[in-house]
């Protein structure tokens, strides 16, 4: 077994492990909201639009975690609202409106990073840098992991009313609209937290690949959260070893270890899997039995 | 305890076209009401009015003495089937026990008199032995009774169906309308928006009539009669053309 503990002999592996359970914990229990309440679309848009917010901060505070914050916040915001607004008042419907302002803000990203007046190439933003992790963005990771995780448990049932049927939660009195941009703003937070692991453009993967994997699995969605949570988890760590072992980036080995679960879960899942679905018995007797005629 | 549900001069616009007018009726608890009237009448509008989906522009809405239609528990809004996704990894027993989340609030956890109200809406509502089962693997008819069943568990006293039973075959039909008679016998009002003219008579037993404005509105027996049905079908809807031409001072 000294094999498994031989990495973490290194100060910086055993910084890019806590990261990975942070990360891969708190972006595995959001994503069951965001994989039942079809978010997975608006969470790419979401992913881009960080980039461009990321330059901006860098450019005018630098690489602080806070200013890293606020500026992936207010990018996000700005393509979230600004497509809802555009959506809203032409033809253009909503997912194409998000579209074209994430594209084109993380075109804007591109272009003005080469102004910011630190030492980050643009591989760092899109692809992560797990073991260049430092203390002030595990404590980032810490409190976006606290964050996140009470007010998901806080607000578990109204969320849940409202992302299975709003008009219904609406007539209750749940403030449907609030929430869904409390989930918004949620996601962009664990996004933040898991741009020094992933990067910009693989953080979709830890958001969505581990709920979307439960969700194949389970018919609960307690199961989902929780699940999602252990298995995100689980991934990440597996991959930061992956990637130890066979010297690949952390970010592309994470996501290809929980890709591989979802596939093995479309597969192989014991009730929605294809092949069982396939292998199951057909009940031609049991049906015909109905007549009394077998 | 005695319900009514009282409309007085009430009107509601859907996109700025009026699509319920200057409506007045009253309506008493026990009683199984269909909203009847051409496509387009405001029978979902008035129903999403009811519930505080939309917004009065005159009027007023009072259930028992005091106005509903914000957030009221007392009145539980059941969507059209396909207004809702049928994958959600929830079982009928977990879909059921939403009905008390706004009960429960946001930490009170479930209690054994929780539990009992849970099997109590499932047996009203005859899905008892589909507990466990993902609702998916529902018939038609049975995801209606479910619905209904959620809205019991939220003690509600009012209960707006948006077309429950269309796609229902006579089985499921049956089996809904014996599940909503033992909401009547229980005192609760039953208001769906109906487009079978044919079944009105076995299914329901009173009636509103609408086609924009009030036609009708009474038992049965008195309303549901060929001279209203033809003023209510007869009427255009007013879709919007020509708008201006007679105009109301609070729609501006």
């Amino acid at each position: 077994m000294g094999w498994v503990f031989e990495p973490f002999e290194y100060e910086f592996m055993r910084r890019a492990l806590m990261a990975c359970v942070l990360v891969g914990f708190t972006n595995g229990f959001l994503g069951a909201f965001v994989v039942v309440r079809r978010l997975a679309l608006v969470a790419d848009a979401l992913s881009h639009s960080l980039l461009p917010g990321l330059a901006l901060a860098a450019i005018l505070v630098g690489l602080t975690p806070g200013g890293l914050l606020l500026g992936g916040l207010l990018a996000a915001l700005f393509v979230v609202l600004g497509g809802h607004m555009i959506s809203r008042s032409s033809r253009v419907k909503e997912e194409t409106a998000i579209a074209a302002l994430y594209i084109v803000a993380f075109a804007v990203g591109v272009a003005i990073i080469k102004f910011a007046n630190v030492r980050v190439s643009l591989d760092h933003f899109l692809f992560g840098n797990i073991l260049g992790v430092g203390d002030a963005d595990l404590w980032t990771s810490y409190a976006i992991t606290c964050v996140v995780l009470l007010l998901l448990v806080a607000f578990q049932r109204p969320l849940l009313l409202s992302v299975f049927e709003a008009s219904v939660a609406k007539a209750l009195g749940v403030p449907v609209g609030g929430l869904l941009g409390m989930l918004v703003v949620l996601i962009v937070l664990a996004m933040v937290s898991s741009l020094q692991a992933v990067g910009v453009l693989l953080s979709l993967g830890l958001l969505i690949l581990p709920a979307a994997t439960v969700y194949l699995l389970s018919d609960s969605f307690d199961t989902m959260l929780w699940g999602g949570a252990a298995l995100g988890t689980g991934g990440a760590v597996a991959g930061l070893m992956a990637s130890y072992w066979a010297n690949i980036p952390s970010g592309p080995a994470i996501v290809l270890i929980l890709g591989a679960a979802f596939v093995l879960a479309y597969l192989f899942g014991p009730k929605y899997g294809i092949v069982a679905r396939r292998a199951r018995r057909h009940l031609h007797e049991e049906s015909l039995r109905r007549w009394d005629k077998a | 305890m005695n319900h009514r549900l009282r409309f007085e001069d009430v009107t509601v616009s859907y996109n700025r076209i009026p699509a319920v007018h200057h409506l007045s009726a009253e309506f008493s608890c026990g009683s199984i009401v269909a909203l009847l009237g051409p496509n387009g009448a405001g029978k979902t509008t008035l129903l999403k009015a009811v519930a505080g989906l939309l917004p009065l522009e005159t009027g007023r809405i009072e259930f028992t003495g005091h106005a509903g239609g914000r957030s009221g528990r007392e009145i539980a809004y059941v969507p059209q089937r396909e207004a809702v996704d049928w994958d959600f990894p929830v079982t009928v027993r977990g879909l059921v026990e939403m009905g008390l989340y706004p009960a429960l609030g946001m930490w009170r956890r479930f209690t054994e008199r929780d539990c009992e109200v849970v099997d109590e809406a499932m047996r009203v509502c005859d899905i008892g032995d589909l507990a466990e089962r993902q609702i998916s693997a529902l018939s038609g008819g049975q995801q209606q009774r479910v619905f209904l069943a959620r809205a019991w568990a939220q003690r509600a006293d009012i209960y707006l169906l948006d077309e429950p039973f269309t796609g229902l075959d006579r089985n499921a039909t049956e089996a809904f309308l014996a599940a909503l008679g033992r909401l009547r016998d229980s005192g609760k009002l039953v208001l769906a928006s109906h487009h079978d003219l044919k079944s009105v008579g076995e299914l329901f037993d009173h009636v509103l009539i609408l086609n924009g404005e009030l036609v009708a509105a009474g038992k049965t027996a008195d309303a549901f009669t060929k001279e209203n049905l033809d003023r209510a079908f007869a009427t255009h809807v007013f879709s919007g053309e020509g708008a201006g031409e007679h105009r109301h001072f609070h729609h501006v």
